[in-house]
């Protein structure tokens, strides 16, 4: 039941009448947990909440796919990664789809998983395919780690990891309309809430760190929405993300990844947004660099719009119709977390 | 007899005869089945239902349950939800090659304990035996007897009706998946014969309207299947719906949502408003009913095949059937 501070947030948001504004979330489990919790009905005319680039699968591009097909159909070779990126659109097919044609590909939950099935397995050459952000490329950081201390020869992994203060600089230079962000909150766990403070200031628009509650998402709104056009990050979720971030794990990032431009599909290069394995571990790489071809398979399919904050996702003219989870056209139909999956699964309009 | 099934098992001598002696004939020993005829013959109704299930879970063996267990819960309980006494079981194993007889002797075991709790008999069965990596599987037929004068279906919901869960949801669910994802989680599987709750309510003097095993996609997906088959909008209301504090986490950890992952021992029922608390005390009461609860409604008004879900926040939220395979998220 909502507290009576809750209840005067609620109040507030429904009733706001002041200058319009879009608020961009960047993390896909905002995006999810707005959409099932019914929070856009709950808000003013005048307050648009946007899904930005905040679900690794969605913004891998196909170039990325197609090389983890590649490397899935070599005799002596599987590929292992997270449930939803079998499903991801290539140029010509999904990572699923080449296992019905006898591609080795499979499902892990834990990317240490890959280390007892390596060791079982020893004649088989096994291929992490790695796509996160700042929340997951710690777990890669210390597998890469396993490997190297425990001397493993047959685990490689083919990267896509990417960061996002470099989106969110890219998104805005690139013009997109946004008065505030609701920033991360498992990012912001390993990055701190600091990370945005440069971002807030380039452009006066309002951060706010947020939980995945409702109330916790609902709070962060009206903490964004009464600081229009003011450069200030605030916290909202200082039960788990502090000012600085995880510290050990931003070391053992920066021991085992450099920085280097990323391909994000719909946004193109964005420089320095990605991180690849550096130069010492180059032999457990199984061919990150280059992947910058994003070719659609469908041509009508707008999920770079969509990601730009430039479109809803009703507005695309796939979406619902020949896009939907189950035959998904473009990768934001794939992940629960995705922006259109996850306005499908909410019923959501607007 | 040996500690793995081999080709010789399905070899329809020997072999094959020992296999059913052994194991199945011992388990399921009674009358009809002693005859060890082509088929069985058995005294009859005015008004059958029949229901056809076929399983094939991986792990065979799993917390609260196994496959055995399963395969009888499943069908006794699609019987049970046009309100028909479940009479007649019938089972169909597919033993692959390498299948380990302990593992399958407890199934057995299983299937017949199960059968005996849900007061179904066990009238014939067949084994076969094929090439493969030690899976087994099974495939049901069920036969129930309906009373005269019961008339339990979805399109009997109508504006103004309650909407009833019967137990916690994604408790199977959860143990599946914990167990192919390695997680370590004490939450056990709900199959469970509905015998005894739906007994009771159909004694009883509720009007149930419509009963509905909320089984894979989930509630959901459910509910949704009513609400379009019966013409009517259902609404939810999001602090109503039975979820154990251990499902609601695993489901949060892995990015899965309660309302649409898969039950074997829940149901949905639909009761006039003025039936609603005496169907949920009834429920509430039976073997398996503990945590029942009136969860929504069908509402006078909305759009025809609507589900919608009033969130707990105070939004609401538009429900769909389950889309994909409900696989873990990635971040």
């Amino acid at each position: 039941m909502a507290s009576d501070e809750l209840k005067k947030i609620i109040e507030f948001l429904k009733k706001y009448d002041g200058p319009a504004m879009t608020i961009m979330e960047v993390c896909g489990s905002h995006t999810g947990a707005i959409s099932k919790s019914g929070i856009p009905d709950m808000l003013s005319d005048k307050i648009r909440l946007l899904s930005g680039p905040g679900c690794p699968v969605c913004v891998t591009p196909t170039s990325y796919i197609d090389k983890a097909i590649e490397l899935s159909l070599v005799p002596g070779n599987t590929v292992c990664t997270f449930g939803d990126m079998i499903r991801v659109p290539g140029s010509k097919e999904t990572l699923g789809e080449a296992k019905g044609r006898g591609a080795s590909v499979e499902m892990l939950y834990s990317p240490f998983d890959i280390i007892k099935e390596a060791d079982q397995n020893p004649d088989r050459n096994y291929i992490f395919a790695a796509v996160g952000f700042e929340t997951t490329a710690p777990v890669y950081a210390l597998l890469i780690d396993r490997i190297v201390k425990e001397k493993i020869k047959n685990i490689r992994l083919l990267t896509a990891i990417k960061t996002m203060p470099e989106v969110i600089d890219g998104l805005m230079e690139q013009g997109a309309s946004v008065d505030g962000f609701l920033a991360p909150g498992h990012v912001s766990v390993i990055t701190g809430s600091k990370m945005y403070e440069p971002l807030a200031e380039k452009y006066s628009i309002p951060f706010g760190v947020a939980g995945f509650r409702p109330e916790e998402i609902l709070t962060a709104i009206y903490g964004i929405v009464k600081s229009y056009k003011k450069g200030r990050v605030m916290n909202f979720y200082p039960s788990v993300v502090s000012a600085d971030g995880n510290v050990k794990a931003k070391n053992l990032m920066s021991q085992i990844f450099e920085k280097g431009d990323a391909h994000w599909r719909g946004l193109e290069n964005i420089p320095n947004s990605g991180l690849y394995i550096k130069e010492e571990y180059a032999s457990l790489d199984a061919g990150s660099h280059g992947l910058d071809e994003d070719n659609a398979r469908n041509k009508a399919c707008r999920c770079s719009e969509v990601l730009m904050g430039k479109i809803m996702p009703t507005q695309c003219p796939l979406y619902g119709k020949v896009c939907n989870p189950t035959n998904p056209a473009g990768a934001c139909m794939v992940s629960e977390e995705g922006s259109c999956r996850a306005w499908y699964s909410g019923g959501r309009q607007r | 007899m040996e500690q793995k099934i081999s080709m010789l098992h399905g070899s329809g001598g020997r072999s094959t005869g020992e296999l059913i002696d052994n194991i199945f004939a011992k388990e399921f020993d009674n009358d009809t089945l002693n005859e060890m005829e082509d088929s069985a013959v058995v005294p009859g109704s005015g008004k059958i239902a029949v229901t056809t299930d076929s399983f094939v879970v991986t792990p065979l063996e799993f917390r609260g349950g196994n496959l055995g267990r399963l395969a009888v819960c499943g069908t006794v309980n699609d019987l049970l939800m046009r309100g028909a006494v479940p009479k007649y079981l019938t089972c169909g194993w597919i033993l692959e090659e390498g299948a380990e007889v302990d593992v399958l002797k407890r199934l057995v075991h299983s299937m017949a304990e199960t059968a005996r709790e849900a007061g179904i008999k066990i009238v014939c069965g067949d084994t076969k035996v094929i090439e493969g990596h030690g899976g087994i599987y099974v495939n049901t037929a069920g036969v129930g007897f309906v009373p005269d004068g019961v008339d339990i279906s979805a399109k009997n919901a109508k504006a103004g009706d309650v909407i009833i869960a019967s137990g916690n949801m994604g408790d199977h669910h959860s143990t599946i998946l914990s167990d192919r994802l390695s997680i370590v989680t004490d939450i056990a599987s709900d199959n469970a014969p509905l015998t005894d709750m739906v007994f009771k309510l159909i004694g009883s003097d509720v009007e149930v309207h419509t009963l509905r095993d909320v089984t894979r996609g989930g509630l959901a997906t459910v509910l949704k299947e009513l609400a379009e088959s019966s013409e009517n909008c259902f609404s939810v209301d999001e602090d109503k719906i039975p979820i154990s504090d251990k499902v609601r986490d695993f489901a949060a950890l892995l990015g899965l949502d309660p309302m649409y992952m898969g039950n074997e021992g829940k149901m949905v029922c639909i009761v006039p408003k003025k039936d609603a608390e005496k169907a949920l005390s009834i429920i509430r009461g039976s073997k398996y009913g503990e945590d029942a609860s009136i969860i929504g409604k069908v509402e006078n008004s909305g759009t025809t095949g609507n589900l919608f879900m009033n969130t707990s926040i105070g939004g609401k939220r538009n429900l769909t059937v389950l889309e994909g395979e409900g696989l873990p998220r990635i971040c």
